[in-house]
C-alpha cells in the first residue's frame, strides 16, 4: 500500500496508485505528480485562488521596487532606471517628512490613549447593566454608527461643525463663540478622534463583552466572600480576565499605528488644515495619484510599511515577555 | 451560588451607569434625528434657525424632491446595487473555494500556501503599485476594478475555513464514494452545512461594498459609473449641489443646498437603517467567530 509521508486520508484513491515496492519514483517532480493524482480536485480549485493572490497581492508587492527606480509608465517596471535610495532621501530631507510623520504619530497616539480604552470602558459599564432589555437596546443603538459609511459620517461632521451647524449652535447656546471648526488646524485631531470614538465605541465593545461573559462567575463570588467591593472586584477579577483580549487588540493597534485610517481624513482635511491633518497615507495619495509622482510616493509607502512591521514586531515581542500573550 | 447583596454604593453606581447609558443612547441617536428633522424642514426657516432641532422647522418635502430629481443619485444607486450583488456573489464563491482548499486534508504544500496567504494580511503593495496594476490589467474605469482586487478577504476566508473544518470528514468521504468531485462536494455538501457562516460573511462583504468609495474614486473616470457613496461625496462633502437646486435667488439656492445635503444623507442611509435591525445579530455573531479564531 502506498502512502505519502504526510497525508493519511483517501485510502481508496491511494489504492489506485498501487505499485510494487521499490519501484516508487523519487524526486520532487514525481512527488508532485503523485500528489496531483491524489488531489486533482483540490489542485484544480486551488489554481484560481492562488492566481488571485499572485495577481492582486504579490505582483503589487513586486511593484514596490519602483520605489528604487524612476518609474516611467511607458518603460514599465522592468525598464525603468534604478536610482537606489534617492526617493527615500528626498522624503527624509523634505519639509513634509517631519509634518507627516509627526501628524501620523500624534493622531495614532491620541487614538491609543483615548480611542483604545473607550470600547473597553464601555463594555465594562455595559456589562454591569442588569436589565436585559435595556442592555440590548443600548447595544442595538450604539452598534449602528459603525455601519454608516465614512462618506455620510464625514458629511455629517462637515455640516455639524460648520459655522451654523449643530455643534456651533450648542456652543452658542452656552455663550461660546461660533467658529468653522474644520478650518482650524488645532481642532482637527480632536474632531477626528472624537468622531472616531462616537462611531466605533459601540461596535468595538462587542469583542470585550464576549470576553467578559467568559469570565467564571465563581471568581466573582470568591472575591465577594473575601470582602471585595465592586470596584475591587473589577480590578482583581474582571480586568485580569479580559487582559489577553486587551493585549492582542492592543498589539494590533500598535502595529497599525502608522497607517492611521486615511479615508476619513481625506474627506475632512483641506490645505488649511494640512499642518495637523496631513498624514503619511494622505501624503502618499496626493503625491502618488494626484501629482503622479509614482516612485516617490511608493518609497514613502514602503517606509511606512517597514515602520509598521517594526512596531508590530516590537509590540508583539514586548507583550510576549510581559504578558505571555502574543500574536506569534 | 451565593447571593451578592448590593450596598448603597452599588445602587448609586447602577443609577449613574443607567444615566450614562441613556446619555450614550441620546448622543448616538441625536445626530440622526437632527438629520431627519433638518431634511424635512423648510429651507429658509432652517437657515434662520439656530439651536437644537427636535422637530422640523416648518415641514417641507422639497429637499427630498430635489434629491430625487438628481439623476446622479439614481445612477449611483444602480451602480452600487450592481456592485453589491455581483460583487458579493463573486466574493462569497471565491472565498468559499479558497476556504475549501485550505480546510481539506490535501496537497503537501497546504501549509506553505496558508502562510503565503496570511502574510498578505500584513504586507501589501501599497497605493501606487496597486494603481499601476489595475491600469496594466485594463481594469481602469471599469466596475470590475472595484470587485476583483478585493475578491478574497483573507480574514473572511480564515473564518470560513474554520467553519468548513468543523464539518465531519465522513460526510465528504461518503460523497466521494458516491462519485462526487471536489466542486460538487463544496457546493452540495460543505456550503449547505455552513449556511450561518456563509450568511455572515456575505453580509460583511455586502456592507463593505455598499460603503466603499475610495477605490471608485481612484479607478473610475466616468460619472455614469460612480457608485452611490461617490455621488454622495460630491454632494455632502464637496457641496456640489448645483444639479439639484433650481431656484432663482441665491439665498433660496443656498438655503436649499443645506437641507438638500441632509435629505441626501437620509436617502443614502435609509436602506442601511432598514436592513440593520434584522441583520444586527448576524453581524455580532460574525465578529465573535472572527474574534475567537483570532
Amino acid at each position: 500500500m502506498e502512502f505519502t509521508e504526510k497525508q493519511k486520508g483517501r485510502k481508496h484513491m491511494a489504492a489506485k496508485s498501487l505499485s510494487p515496492a521499490g519501484t516508487r519514483k523519487k524526486g520532487v517532480g514525481a512527488m508532485l505528480k503523485r500528489d496531483f493524482m491524489k488531489y486533482k480536485g483540490i489542485y484544480a480549485l486551488a489554481v484560481p485562488v492562488l492566481a488571485y493572490f499572485i495577481i492582486f497581492k504579490y505582483i503589487p508587492m513586486y511593484g514596490i521596487t519602483i520605489a528604487f527606480k524612476n518609474y516611467v509608465p511607458t518603460k514599465g517596471i522592468f525598464g525603468s532606471d534604478w536610482v537606489g535610495f534617492e526617493h527615500f532621501m528626498r522624503f527624509f530631507k523634505s519639509v513634509y517628512f517631519k509634518r507627516t510623520v509627526l501628524n501620523t504619530l500624534i493622531i495614532s497616539v491620541y487614538d491609543v490613549i483615548f480611542g483604545f480604552p473607550a470600547p473597553i470602558i464601555f463594555a465594562l459599564l455595559l456589562n454591569e447593566v442588569k436589565n436585559n432589555i435595556f442592555k440590548r437596546t443600548i447595544q442595538t443603538i450604539t452598534y449602528l454608527p459603525h455601519f454608516i459609511s465614512t462618506v455620510v459620517i464625514a458629511g455629517m461632521i462637515i455640516d455639524f461643525t460648520s459655522q451654523n451647524g449643530l455643534i456651533n449652535n450648542i456652543i452658542a447656546l452656552f455663550g461660546g463663540e461660533r467658529t468653522d471648526m474644520l478650518m482650524r488646524p488645532e481642532m482637527f485631531r480632536g474632531i477626528y478622534i472624537i468622531s472616531g470614538i462616537w462611531q466605533g465605541v459601540g461596535w468595538g465593545s462587542i469583542i470585550y463583552l464576549s470576553a467578559l461573559s467568559s469570565i467564571d462567575q465563581e471568581q466573582y463570588e470568591a472575591a465577594y466572600i473575601d470582602g471585595a467591593n465592586r470596584w475591587q472586584q473589577a480590578i482583581n477579577v474582571t480586568l485580569p480576565g479580559i487582559m489577553p483580549t486587551i493585549t492582542i487588540l492592543f498589539i494590533l493597534k500598535i502595529g497599525g499605528l502608522m497607517s492611521v485610517g486615511s479615508e476619513k481624513i481625506l474627506l475632512l482635511y483641506s490645505p488649511v488644515t494640512y499642518e495637523t491633518a496631513d498624514i503619511i497615507s494622505t501624503f502618499i495619495y496626493r503625491k502618488g495619484l494626484l501629482d503622479m509622482d509614482y516612485s516617490f510616493s511608493t518609497a514613502v509607502g514602503l517606509f511606512n510599511s517597514i515602520i509598521n512591521i517594526i512596531l508590530l514586531s516590537t509590540a508583539n515581542a514586548l507583550s510576549r515577555k510581559v504578558n505571555e500573550t502574543s500574536l506569534w | 451560588m451565593a447571593v451578592i447583596k448590593k450596598s448603597a454604593g452599588d445602587h448609586i453606581f447602577d443609577f449613574i451607569n443607567a444615566v450614562f447609558m441613556c446619555f450614550m443612547i441620546v448622543i448616538t441617536l441625536y445626530p440622526f434625528i437632527y438629520v431627519v428633522m433638518a431634511s424635512l424642514s423648510v429651507p429658509k426657516l432652517f437657515l434662520a434657525h439656530t439651536g437644537l432641532l427636535l422637530r422640523p422647522v416648518g415641514f417641507s418635502l422639497e429637499s427630498y424632491e430635489a434629491v430625487l430629481r438628481n439623476p446622479n443619485i439614481k445612477i449611483g444607486y444602480v451602480n452600487t446595487v450592481f456592485i453589491v450583488v455581483v460583487g458579493t456573489l463573486c466574493n462569497v464563491i471565491a472565498t468559499a473555494i479558497g476556504a475549501y482548499v485550505l480546510s481539506r486534508k490535501g496537497p503537501f504544500w497546504k501549509g506553505p500556501l496558508m502562510f503565503i496567504i496570511v502574510i498578505t494580511m500584513f504586507v501589501g503593495g501599497g497605493l501606487v503599485p496597486n494603481y499601476i496594476l489595475i491600469q496594466n490589467l485594463g481594469l481602469y474605469n471599469s466596475l470590475w476594478s472595484l470587485i476583483l482586487p478585493g475578491l478574497i478577504s483573507t480574514h473572511n476566508m480564515i473564518v470560513m475555513r474554520t467553519a468548513f473544518q468543523g464539518i465531519p470528514e465522513s460526510l465528504e468521504e461518503s460523497a466521494r464514494i458516491d462519485g462526487a468531485n471536489d466542486w460538487t462536494i463544496l457546493f452540495k455538501v460543505i456550503i449547505p452545512l455552513a449556511i450561518p457562516t456563509m450568511a455572515v460573511i456575505s453580509l460583511f462583504y455586502a456592507v463593505s461594498h455598499w460603503n466603499s468609495w475610495f477605490s471608485a474614486m481612484i479607478y473610475l473616470k466616468d460619472k455614469t459609473k460612480y457608485p452611490l457613496q461617490l455621488v454622495l461625496r460630491e454632494i455632502i462633502v464637496q457641496s456640489q449641489v448645483s444639479d439639484m437646486t433650481t431656484m432663482d435667488s441665491y439665498m433660496d439656492r443656498y438655503a436649499v443646498s443645506q437641507t438638500v445635503k441632509y435629505a441626501t444623507i437620509m436617502v443614502a442611509t435609509i436602506p442601511i437603517l432598514c436592513v440593520y435591525p434584522f441583520l444586527q445579530k448576524y453581524f455580532v455573531k460574525g465578529v465573535m467567530i472572527g474574534a475567537i479564531k483570532g
